[in-house]
């Protein structure tokens, strides 16, 4: 398997104007993914995690810096790739089936093929007999199943999901968790995931980045190896704690060491 | 009162740990007293009902026999046989049916109007938000203005006919449509917005298929308030200058001391009133169920 590179950040930097003069909230970020992997980024609030996915999206123009995608300079060009936000912004005058043709809706395929190319995949992943309910009706877990499909149908290689899970209840984000994985064996995608939980991260990925914050950079790139599929006992095997271990040290401030040791 | 109050937290500061007391309460020193939830007992239907036509039949009876025996003056007041007497006579005889139909038209026209200018003009401010911020002082400024102080100057502009009324009556509706809608745009969240462009969306996508639908509920929220205002608004321009109308009615009832007819012209115009807002509840209904979700 040849590994190509997908996704390319070189040197992306956000800097914002203050009252008191420049503000750094990215220092220069640089990486790269290959194609089909899963990558999360981690770290504190405020270390521009969300500032790097809107750049990657397009939604905001990075002060300097280029984004490749395919090789290709897509630096401010939207629509490139698949975007997830934390909440689910499902459209409430939208049954479920019609709020998951979004994405190929807003590309110009017809409604009507829109949904004929959907509804198998909402049987498929847990959403069948919703199709035709309204949002409303659907509890948190399902709701963000059909956000996520909303975003996987879109003809983008590389997805970005920001903290998709942070708001269910544990078990619920279990089951996410295993589903997610199922989802991304079967649609090849590149994911680029960013979440506060360092077990998620490490339970999901191939790739970790951990990041820290005054200016936002990258402290550290952790692959993760563990062989998939993976199970939920994985998390309490030696290896996977020593790692969580080591993130955590990463990730703590200065004043709570005694926290982590 | 006020200083009471003062004292009473104050005394409780003062004493610190102990529970504020306070003034002209009394409390029992022994357990406190057994108390049932009070709950009102509910009359059928049909007691409610016939209380309210008892009550409606006491007030006419008693504004009769007070017209009749000379407590109310009959001359200012009319009285209720002679009200009936020229109802039948303003339908039989008159020009009931002219001048709701003219009345009727000029609000519905109006309120028509307005509502749709006025939703068009507030989500016209989500295209640019330069363009929002020249417009809005003077939307307010508009809106600050009595529109009703305007009627004369309308009335010379438009004429005497349905024109002039159609204009105060779609006046009134349109601000508060303008600035409903606006809020509406206001409301719709811009993460919504970051989605719809992150999947490549035009602006023209994100207008129709995020803002229109967004914004809907906000604008069908204000038909009711809008049917009463074109009302409010087709009448005024019927007393300033009108050949018909049940506002032209009522003034020219009223200056020719036809007390009677003012109370026909007025029961009409309350009917058709409540016609109107019943008929604007069924279009909103009708409208939530089958266009908002």
């Amino acid at each position: 398997m040849t590994a190509v590179t997908k996704l390319e950040l070189k040197d992306v930097t956000t800097t914002f104007a203050t009252p008191t003069g420049p503000f750094q909230a990215l220092a220069p970020v640089s990486f790269s993914l290959e194609e089909g992997r899963f990558v999360s980024l981690i770290g504190p609030s405020g270390c521009g995690k969300s500032t790097l996915f809107n750049i990657v999206a397009g939604l905001q123009p990075p002060s300097g810096g280029a984004v490749l995608i395919d090789g290709e300079d897509a630096t401010g060009t939207i629509g490139r790739v698949g975007y997830m936000l934390q909440k689910d912004l499902l459209l409430s005058w939208r049954t479920v089936l019609d709020n998951v043709i979004l994405g190929m809706e807003i590309r110009g395929v017809s409604r009507k093929e829109a949904r004929g190319r959907a509804e198998p995949y909402l049987r498929r992943y847990g959403l069948g007999g919703f199709e035709h309910q309204y949002p409303r009706s659907l509890s948190g877990g399902m709701r963000q199943r059909a956000a996520l499909l909303r975003t996987l149908l879109v003809d983008t290689d590389i997805i970005l999901l920001d903290e998709p899970f942070g708001a269910l209840d544990a078990q619920t984000k279990g089951h996410m968790q295993e589903w997610l994985m199922r989802i991304w064996t079967e649609f090849r995608k590149t994911v680029v995931f960013v979440t506060h939980d360092i077990e998620e991260a490490l339970f999901l990925s191939d790739e970790v980045y951990v990041m820290a914050t005054r200016p936002g950079r990258v402290v550290e790139h952790l692959t993760v190896d563990f062989p998939r599929p993976r199970h939920r006992g994985l998390v309490t095997e030696p290896g996977f704690v020593a790692l969580k271990q080591h993130c955590l040290s990463l990730l703590a401030e200065p004043g709570d060491t005694a926290l982590v040791a | 009162m006020m200083t009471e109050r003062t004292i009473g937290r104050l005394s409780a500061a003062a004493i610190g740990r102990q529970p504020p007391l306070r003034l002209g309460a009394r409390r029992p020193s022994g357990p406190p007293r057994a108390r049932r939830l009070p709950v009102e007992r509910q009359w059928p239907s049909w007691l409610i009902v016939l209380v309210q036509v008892l009550a409606f039949v006491l007030v006419i009876a008693a504004w009769e026999a007070a017209a009749y025996i000379g407590m109310v003056d009959a001359f200012f007041w009319s009285r209720p046989s002679q009200i009936w007497q020229t109802l039948t006579v303003f339908f039989t005889e008159g020009d009931a049916f002219v001048d709701i139909a003219y009345t009727f038209r000029a609000t519905i026209m109006g309120f028509a109007l307005g509502t749709l200018l006025g939703s068009l003009l507030g989500l016209s401010f989500w295209w640019s938000r330069n363009y929002a911020a020249i417009v809005q002082p003077f939307v307010i400024c508009f809106e600050s203005i009595p529109k009703l102080a305007l009627a004369p100057l309308i009335i010379l502009i438009f004429g005497m006919g349905l024109s002039s009324k159609v204009a105060i009556a779609t006046a009134l509706t349109l601000v508060v449509s303008t600035l409903t809608t606006y809020a509406g745009v206001r409301a719709v969240d811009p993460d919504g917005e970051r989605l719809f462009y992150s999947l490549g969306a035009t602006r023209w996508q994100v207008f129709r298929k995020l803002i229109v639908p967004a914004v809907l509920p906000w604008t069908i929220s204000v038909l009711r308030v809008n049917i009463g205002l074109a009302l409010t608004g087709s009448i005024v321009g019927e007393f300033i200058a009108s050949q018909h109308g049940l506002g032209r009615t009522i003034l020219y009832a009223g200056q020719t001391y036809e007390i009677s007819l003012v109370w026909v012209a007025v029961l009409v115009l309350s009917s058709l009133s409540i016609a109107m807002y019943v008929g604007v509840s069924w279009l909103e209904r009708w409208l939530r169920r089958d266009l908002v979700r």
